[in-house]
């Protein structure tokens, strides 16, 4: 299963981007094959429209769970519909590899 | 001529000087309007009442995708310039985002298989009141949970073209909304007060209009209340200060009761007269 993560920079040691719409980049991680990849998020600096943009992106990436800090009202609909799950986590100093290896975890 | 009265902080007098600056318009013009656009918050009809004589509502169109008809190409979402189309082909998912919006059609157009038609989505109402033969008021008045009130204020003002002298109380800020009521106006006032806020977004005014090229000039309210930097800022600009108000507590009651200072302090006459000559003059310049 892909799991998308809202991230401040492009590897695991950057912490989680308190903002879904306008994050830095989606670190993008495949529990299966383990691998992990760091996509830019092009539409950050939208003037408006950042959060659907996002989540066309993601979606359109295969993921099944998003984990960010915070969610517009915009998107929520979009991921319901698409029945992707929407996780929220409040700490912004957590790492991406911290969140990896709770993922990790959870599966075994 | 068209004058807009607005202000960068909310709350610092811009209904209180456009309505009394309405009452000594209508003494020196034959024709007079004043324009409510703060469409999210309309308040002029407190001050100034006149017989309703029309009010037309302020629609918005909006499209629609009828799935049986979608072969999911993704054209219309490629059209949208306004990214209100979220298209996710891997998941056969097409939906329009509502309030991004912009209600250009061009989905329409983009759209070969007939999916898309488009429903009136209802914005706000345009009513105009008349007070007496030559005088008139106009409300932009926005509905609850719209995302932009601006079609609203559009409407409002171009209701008011070709209707002599026009007054507009801006809505505050200087998002779209403030924009949409300045760029349609030949001079804005903008109301400040002596405060670290008033100055703030007193510069956040002057900056936007600047960009806007558009005369203006100040009108300090609550005079007397806070310090002297505002005064300093505008001696150092070379920003017209139009007329003050002092800071006083009796203002804020006859105000807050509905009624036009004018009205109940007959002295408040000639300063309002002088403002609006000192507008005309800088409008001339």
């Amino acid at each position: 299963m892909k799991i998308a993560i809202t991230s401040t920079g492009n590897n695991t040691e950057s912490t989680i981007d308190s903002r879904f719409g306008r994050c830095t980049y989606f670190a993008i991680y495949d529990t299966e094959t383990q691998g992990l990849e760091f996509v830019p998020n092009q539409s950050k600096d939208n003037v408006e429209g950042a959060g659907p943009a996002s989540a066309q992106l993601v979606a359109s990436r295969g993921v099944q769970k998003v984990i960010s800090g915070e969610f517009g009202a915009k998107v929520k609909d979009i991921f319901d519909s698409l029945k992707i799950q929407l996780i929220v986590v409040h700490d912004d100093k957590k790492q991406i590899g911290s969140i990896i290896e709770m993922l990790n975890n959870a599966k075994n | 001529m068209k004058i807009a009265i607005a202000s960068g902080k909310g709350g610092t007098g811009k209904t209180l000087i456009s309505t009394n600056l309405f009452w000594a318009a209508q003494k020196n013009d034959q024709y007079i309007t004043i324009v409510d656009c703060d469409a999210e918050e309309p308040n002029v009809a407190e001050f100034i009442s006149g017989k309703g004589i029309k009010s037309t509502q302020v629609t918005q169109k909006l499209p629609i995708i009828d799935a049986q008809k979608c072969n999911l190409c993704g054209a219309c979402y490629d059209f949208c310039n306004y990214h209100a189309i979220v298209y996710i082909p891997e998941s056969q998912y097409i939906k329009i985002i509502e309030d991004l919006c912009h209600d250009c059609g061009a989905c329409l157009v983009a759209c070969k298989t007939g999916a898309i038609t488009e429903i009136e989505k209802p914005l706000g109402s345009v009513n105009t009141a008349a007070i007496n033969s030559h005088t008139l008021s106009i409300e932009s008045c926005a509905n609850v949970g719209i995302y932009s009130p601006v079609p609203v204020i559009k409407k409002a003002i171009s209701a008011s073209k070709n209707l002599g002298t026009v007054l507009y109380d801006a809505p505050p800020g200087i998002s779209c909304p403030f924009i949409a009521t300045a760029e349609s106006a030949d001079y804005v006032v903008l109301v400040s007060e002596p405060t670290p806020f008033g100055l703030n977004d007193l510069k956040l005014s002057v900056e936007t209009l600047d960009h806007l090229n558009k005369k203006y000039g100040v009108v300090v309210n609550r005079a007397g209340l806070g310090d002297d930097a505002v005064y300093q800022w505008l001696k150092e600009k070379n920003i017209t200060l139009l007329a003050e108000i002092p800071f006083d507590r009796e203002i804020a009651r006859i105000y807050s009761e509905g009624h036009l200072l004018v009205d109940k302090i007959p002295s408040y006459q000639s300063v309002f007269t002088q403002l609006l000559h000192n507008i005309k003059n800088q409008i001339a310049q």
